[in-house]
């Protein structure tokens, strides 16, 4: 059972990092918020992967309950921020707007 | 009862590579947002009710509290992805990025 929890826990990282490539390459800043919480839920996961690896799923429970809290705020938060700065980048727009 | 955990979580794990797959390749935000939103929930509140499961193999008081929190944390996710999910596209919709249409080349 333990080689079944490795395997999915590499499963996700391998996941993760493609979801980095569209953090860092993403065309406005909200495509790069969207890929940061898909990150965030499948970290959440993977921490409850490594407790059952570590024996100590009672302890890395509390710490996944915070970290969904906390991938939720900073989400809300992020989007707040950059709705009402009104500042994101749209490169799509300016790429296919000029004939 | 393994082959119900063995099941839940390769479900998951299909859904999240699912999910990861539509966030890379669809051709615009919106539709991005569609693949990311709903097989990101789908596949945690899986993969938390596998582990929740497997988690009860040895029935005593302790072992049966942390199921309920792993429960807890999945009704989270399933209520705050939407959520999430909902602002952004409210975002994206006042600050007025475009949808995608069949006239437009796939960037």
């Amino acid at each position: 059972m333990a080689n079944l929890f490795l395997a999915a826990g590499l499963v996700l990282v391998l996941l993760m990092l493609l979801c980095l490539v569209r953090v860092v390459g993403g065309p406005t800043v909200l495509d790069r918020i969207l890929g940061g919480n898909v990150i965030g839920t499948k970290t959440t996961v993977l921490l409850l992967l490594i407790g059952l690896l570590y024996d100590h799923v009672d302890m890395f429970v509390d710490i996944a309950i915070a970290y969904a809290l906390l991938n939720f705020i900073a989400t809300l938060g992020a989007t707040k921020f950059f709705l009402r700065r009104k500042a994101v980048h749209l490169e799509q727009e300016e790429e296919g707007g000029s004939p | 009862m393994n082959v119900i955990v063995v099941v839940l979580i390769g479900l998951g794990l299909f859904f999240f590579t699912a999910g990861v797959i539509g966030v890379l390749r669809l051709p615009d935000f919106y539709s991005r947002l569609h693949a990311a939103g709903k097989c990101d929930s789908l596949a945690a509140v899986l993969v938390l009710l596998g582990v929740a499961l497997f988690n009860l193999h040895t029935p005593d008081l302790a072992h049966v509290l942390v199921s309920l929190k792993i429960l807890a944390i999945a009704v989270f996710v399933f209520v705050a992805s939407p959520t999430a999910t909902h602002a952004i596209t409210e975002a994206a919709l006042v600050v007025g990025v475009e949808p995608w249409t069949k006239e437009k080349k796939r960037p």
